[in-house]
């Protein structure tokens, strides 16, 4: 069960800002690595419109999870410019040495797809904790996540 | 002093820029390192640059581990090197270039405000303070600037629509949800000249009687929010944000709103449901937000390119950015070589040129070195073109009669290892995650397109493309049958079974 207090607090920081629910989504996600089940009574509460509104939102948007995630974030981009280089080889091979498949994940992994890192001259992309891996490979890849990425 | 230039923007972040700038400034010399935006030769970077009596001396890619042998070779006064390329002005990629939006990218610290101002930087705000709403969107119109995240409707119809509509609040949008794979040049105009969009978005609210802006980011772009938000920071405390900006009694504020991995928001309704706060759903028109727009109120919805163009037009005028282009595409296009390239990055260009010059002359064919098979020109929903398609102007006319758009200037490369069936099935499949699920030929479309085609039902294909492009409500039901269409009349081969 998260801490609801803290997630109070964040969600009145954004009540009072015009259509602050999506960055007020952000914050709770940046603190709690997903959006807590509990926040979303507090947010309908807080933005002065129901819990299915809230859900709505929370479920339309790829970034926002409901569930905690692996402690280390690979997100390949599956886009046009990155399979010109080859990402769908890629992503097999990544699939492959975490054994998950894109959108899954474990304690240790998270392994999702991502649209376009606009850094299409240098593709393909990968990025593990928020580090941008440009003309990725198995092997470059490989050393990048036993550096632990961008953590 | 010696001073050194190294970009900081994602794609030369990404290949060690970071850790180039401070084995740099760390090297046993008086050096002042620099961190400027990028000239946008991705392919060379990190490019970095020494400035030296003669102009600054470009080096690149450097990776850390050259900066030793580059140091021995007397790189900080400019001597010749494996990676020299010589003054950066005189590098072809750069030279052939017309760089009018783009003309600071790269040559300027983002964030300073007094280089910004040394190079043009707020000329055009002061000639529209000296200006009549009306008369600043007559520059707009005659300069024939069109929308350039990819519509191409005429930027000074809309910011006219807005101005003429009466309310007690109007909003000016910067769409900055620049989801196309293949393009970066919002991300490098929001990284290395942030001030020149901004510049824009003031303008456009003083044109049209709007007090606050909005910059919807798409959340895949971190460094850019927090150029972005540094730079609204330092305009405000030199006062050209705020309740009087510069002694006008004009207002203007800008916020950065944060997407959320959605690609249909950057559809202008979506983007203006989400910036509310709520589902990205596509709205039906009319109302055209330029009536009733950001919560409800008269909104200018601008792509950043369209607005960081703005400034220029002023400062110059109409006239001078219209004498740029062809037809009825005037000025210029920033436009993006992606994929498998071997000179990838940004070429600002005047409208015209042909596809071959810009694949080949810039881009230098393909990365892999195997023969180009297809380009997709405009993103995910924009046409497969073939190599016999090489001398279509890139003017919007001439590709629309094509049946391809130039949307907002990406084009990627595939070499011959590209199944087309493939790239076809993935336009569907794109359009099935992406899709906002509104309308049902979207919807649902997008789901049986890609089930029918890898059962082989061509027949059936063609026929729900028809129906996905007559009665789709937005752009992303619409064109997704553009580029599965392309392919399967350019490369019949593919779709043998």
């Amino acid at each position: 069960m998260a801490d609801l207090d803290k997630a109070k607090e964040i969600i009145d920081c954004y009540i009072n800002i015009q259509g602050g629910l999506l960055e007020c989504l952000h914050a709770l996600q940046h603190v709690y690595g997903y959006v807590p089940k509990e926040a979303v009574n507090l947010m309908a509460e807080g933005f002065n419109i129901s819990r299915a509104e809230v859900h709505g939102v929370i479920s339309y948007y790829h970034d926002f999870k409901t569930a905690p995630g692996g402690r280390t974030v690979v997100r390949i981009c599956q886009a046009e410019a990155c399979q010109a280089m080859g990402s769908r080889q890629l992503t097999e091979q990544v699939k492959a040495l975490l054994g998950l498949d894109v959108g899954e994940n474990n304690d240790e992994y998270s392994v999702e797809a991502v649209y376009c890192f606009g850094n299409c001259a240098l593709s393909p992309n990968i990025e593990i904790n928020g580090k941008l891996l440009p003309r990725a490979s198995k092997d470059n890849f490989e050393k990048l996540l036993k550096s632990g990425g961008g953590q | 002093m010696i001073n050194i230039y190294v970009p900081r923007d994602t794609a030369s972040q990404s290949m060690g820029a970071d850790e180039v700038a401070n084995a740099i400034a760390a090297l046993p010399a008086e050096v002042n390192v620099i961190r400027n935006g990028t000239w946008g030769m991705t392919y060379l970077e990190p490019l970095v640059e020494v400035e030296t009596d003669k102009g600054r001396v470009a080096y690149g890619p450097v990776m850390v581990s050259d900066v030793d042998s580059l140091y021995q070779a007397g790189f900080l006064h400019g001597a010749d090197h494996a990676l020299c390329h010589g003054l950066t002005k005189d590098i072809e990629y750069l030279k052939k270039q017309e760089r009018l939006t783009f003309a600071r990218c790269g040559l300027i610290d983002p964030l300073s405000i007094d280089d910004y101002i040394k190079n043009g930087g707020f000329e055009g705000l002061s000639r529209a303070l000296k200006l009549s709403g009306k008369e600043i969107i007559d520059d707009v119109m005659t300069s024939g600037l069109r929308g350039r995240g990819g519509a191409a409707f005429p930027t000074g119809i809309k910011w006219k629509t807005v101005y003429e509509t009466k309310a007690d609040q109007k909003y000016i949008c910067c769409n900055a949800d620049e989801g196309d794979s293949g393009t970066f040049s919002d991300r490098i105009l929001m990284e290395s000249d942030p001030f020149c969009l901004m510049e824009g978005m003031i303008i456009a609210g003083i044109a049209v009687g709007a007090t606050k802006g909005y910059i919807y980011l798409r959340s895949e772009y971190p460094l850019c929010k927090e150029i972005l938000n540094n730079a609204i920071s330092i305009l405000k405390e030199h006062n050209f944000l705020g309740d009087d900006i510069k002694g006008s009694a004009k207002a203007f504020d800008i916020e950065v709103r944060i997407g959320a991995g959605s690609y249909v928001c950057g559809e202008e309704t979506a983007m203006l449901e989400s910036l509310e706060g709520k589902r990205g759903m596509v709205r039906a028109k009319p109302p055209l937000p330029a009536h009733e727009g950001l919560f409800g109120k008269p909104t200018v919805i601008n792509n950043v390119i369209s607005l960081a163009s703005v400034p220029i037009i002023l400062a110059r005028g109409g006239e001078y950015y219209k004498d740029f282009g062809i037809g009825r595409s005037r000025g210029t296009i920033a436009f993006q070589l992606a994929g498998n390239i071997r000179r990838g990055g940004l070429v600002e260009k005047a409208f015209g040129i042909t596809l071959g010059d810009m694949i080949n002359d810039f881009g230098g064919g393909t990365y892999s070195g195997k023969p180009i098979k297809a380009v997709q020109v405009g993103g995910p929903l924009g046409a497969y073109l073939a190599p016999d398609n090489f001398n279509l102007p890139l003017d919007y006319e001439a590709f629309s009669e094509a049946g391809a758009v130039l949307g907002h200037g990406g084009i990627v490369v595939f070499d011959q290892t590209a199944d087309m069936k493939a790239q076809a099935k993935f336009a569907f499949e794109f359009c099935t995650i992406e899709s906002c699920g509104k309308c049902t030929p979207c919807r649902i479309g997008s789901t049986r397109g890609a089930e029918q085609l890898e059962a082989g039902n061509y027949v059936l294909v063609e026929e729900l493309c028809e129906l996905m492009d007559t009665s789709s409500l937005c752009a992303m039901g619409g064109m997704t049958p553009i580029p599965v269409k392309s392919a399967m009349k350019n490369w019949p081969e593919d779709f043998k079974d």
